[in-house]
């Protein structure tokens, strides 16, 4: 009985342990819009550490699964678990304050408050609220053009600013999980290099996981894993070190 | 001399009863985008409360009865905010950005709270307090186990009309004793009577400023900086604008929007509330008070530019005095001294009444609006698309 419950505690603590390294798990995923059936049977996981790409044509459901993981899609089966917590049912905000930061496409900055307020109102996913109105050095050392900016209104900044703003916004929140959904969509080659750069380097000082969905192959190739998607589905994925020319030219519109 | 400065006067005066009353919908319509057409009964509900305090203060006497206003301006605030919080949670929480059936439920909302007036007394206080208890309570108390997004549909279904059943009977039982089923105010006006110090006014020049005006416009001008500064340079008041500007990415933040928008709906209505207990000060309070005042306010809103508290102050002042120069007769008086003008002030006179005067500037203001749908102030800019 004894060696019994031993057993049991040993199973727990080694699950534990596996769960752990996993910053988020998504298993058996059904998304439907009304009656269309979006995404089929997605299974991802993103472990600790590391940057994970989601790549596929338009249309596929890249999107849709970055906005059923941040709670603002309800999926019909399926688990999301982050770290060690189901948050499948759990609204928006609740899942943010837990450390998930979101870079939406299209990055929707809040137009008509100035960039200073957009940095503050990333402070609000830290549980215990917000203690000062300073913003960290950290965030202009990544992002030079925002200091220069702070007192414009959100919905005046170019699209390049827009999306530094953007992920930038998220970091002041100190996420455990970044999600970027395609941060370079739109944005003149210059300012690409530029986001890619922040984004390894918010990597390595912080440590945290990156779910990015990306088409612009020289970022795809900073990941350390992919997923394509077709049709709602995962129908590869592997080390992107591994990524051969024909999954390149059938999962990137490029 | 004396004519153009009193015009201007009864214009600010005018002008403000309108800002006090568009304030709460500058907000709740502006900001929200909820049509709330029971915004009208939650200022009724301001000045029914104002009402009750007076009604408290009465026997105390002289020294204190002059400041029961004191008390009922937050009370009257808090009354309407709790109402305007039970409406948000109980039904406009489902309906955002379904606008047609918050018009339906608001209107509907509004009926209920006139009658509800009209009819209210201890029996009905009970019986609802009975019924409260024992499906909310009964919900809360099964909430606690672990089973319970299952069983939520059934709890329901059998909570209901349990409740429902105990709580009528609780009111047929009651119902032999004349003292609880006596209403509380009837249909019939009530009188709110102003403290000694805010009856009279003073002489300037030639004509009388009575003092109840020179409050309205001082309360008035208080909530606006109140309300301004709550909105600019508070944490919660960032989060409203944030949520009002962007729900989605707002949530994705970690803002708790359902939280925001029920503290933006109760600040609209307690400012409806405040409304309520200034009204009070100029005529007999009623079930329909209301009514009087929600095409006005609304009238501001549009005129202001939705989303726009400048724009809401602006057309308040501007439709302020225009009603007050056309309903008095002033510009007939102006243009009276020449005979060429004969037929456009026999126009002028024939408006040169507070109800014919109301007839002109909606028709000026529906003109307005063809020229500029959005209002003095729309959103300009990339912010225009958004």
């Amino acid at each position: 009985m004894v060696l019994n419950n031993n057993l049991k505690m040993n199973r727990e603590r080694l699950e534990q342990q596996q769960v752990a390294d996993i910053a988020l798990r998504i298993a058996d995923l059904n998304v439907y819009y009304g009656e269309s059936h979006i995404l089929r049977n997605v299974d991802l996981s993103v472990p600790v550490g590391q940057m994970v790409c989601l790549i596929g044509r338009n249309g596929v459901g890249k999107t849709t699964l970055l906005k059923t993981i941040m709670g603002l899609l309800k999926p019909r089966t399926g688990n999301i678990i982050f770290v060690d917590k189901d948050i499948t049912n759990l609204a928006t905000d609740r899942r943010a304050k837990l450390g998930i930061g979101y870079v939406p496409q299209g990055r929707d900055i809040i137009p008509r408050i100035s960039v200073k307020d957009n940095l503050l109102l990333g402070l609000e996913a830290i549980p215990g609220g917000r203690k000062s109105n300073t913003i960290p050095q950290e965030i202009f050392d990544l992002f030079p053009v925002l200091r220069t900016m702070l007192s414009r209104m959100g919905g005046d900044l170019s699209g390049g600013q827009q999306q530094q703003l953007a992920i930038a916004r998220a970091i002041m929140g100190k996420p455990r999980l970044l999600v970027l959904d395609e941060p370079t969509e739109g944005i003149q080659p210059s300012i690409i290099l530029e986001i890619e750069a922040a984004v390894k380097r918010i990597i390595k000082t912080t440590g945290i996981s990156v779910l990015l969905v990306e088409q612009h192959l020289h970022f795809v190739r900073q990941a350390d894993r992919y997923y394509a998607m077709q049709k709602g589905g995962i129908v590869a994925s592997g080390d992107t070190a591994d990524l051969s020319q024909e999954v390149i030219q059938e999962f990137l519109a490029v | 001399m004396s004519a153009l400065l009193e015009g201007l006067f009864s214009g600010i005066s005018i002008g403000s009863v309108l800002l006090i009353a568009s304030l709460g919908l500058a907000i709740v319509f502006g900001l929200m985008g909820v049509i709330n057409l029971a915004h009208g009964e939650l200022m009724m509900l301001g000045a029914y409360t104002t009402y009750v305090i007076q009604n408290i203060f009465k026997p105390l006497g002289e020294p204190w009865f002059d400041f029961y206003i004191i008390v009922a301006l937050p009370a009257a605030f808090i009354v309407a905010a709790i109402a305007g919080l039970i409406l948000e949670k109980g039904v406009i929480r489902f309906l955002y950005g379904r606008p047609l059936e918050t018009l339906l439920a608001t209107w509907g909302v509004s009926l209920i709270l006139r009658q509800c007036v009209r009819s209210v007394n201890w029996l009905l206080v009970i019986s609802v307090g009975v019924f409260c208890l024992l499906f909310f309570g009964g919900r809360v108390l099964v909430s606690r186990r672990l089973d319970w997004e299952k069983i939520k549909n059934a709890v329901t279904a059998i909570l209901l009309p349990v409740s429902t059943a105990i709580a009528a009977l609780a009111g047929i039982l009651m119902g032999s004793v004349p003292a609880l089923s006596k209403a509380w105010f009837s249909a019939r006006n009530v009188d709110v009577t102003s403290p000694k110090w805010l009856s009279g006014g003073v002489k300037v020049l030639e004509f009388q400023m009575p003092y109840a005006r020179l409050f309205i416009i001082g309360l008035t001008a208080i909530c606006l900086l109140a309300v301004y500064l709550f909105l600019n340079q508070s944490n919660w008041g960032l989060r409203i604008r944030a949520v009002t500007q962007n729900r989605e990415m707002s949530a994705c933040l970690g803002i708790p929007t359902a939280k925001v928008d029920a503290l933006t709906f109760a600040l609209g209505s307690g400012l409806a509330g405040v409304a309520g207990c200034a009204v009070s000060l100029l005529g007999s309070v009623g079930p329909n008070t209301g009514q009087n005042y929600i095409v006005d306010t609304f009238m501001v809103v549009v005129v202001g530019g939705v989303g726009n508290l400048l724009g809401s102050v602006i057309a308040a002042f501007g439709i302020g005095t225009l009603n007050y120069l056309i309903g008095s007769g002033v510009f007939a008086f102006i243009f009276s001294e020449s005979d060429a003008f004969k037929p456009l002030v026999d126009i002028l006179l024939f408006f040169a009444t507070s109800s014919m005067a109301k007839v002109m500037v909606f028709a000026l203001i529906i003109s307005f609006l063809q020229i500029k749908p959005a209002g003095l102030f729309p959103p300009k800019g990339r912010t225009a698309e958004l």
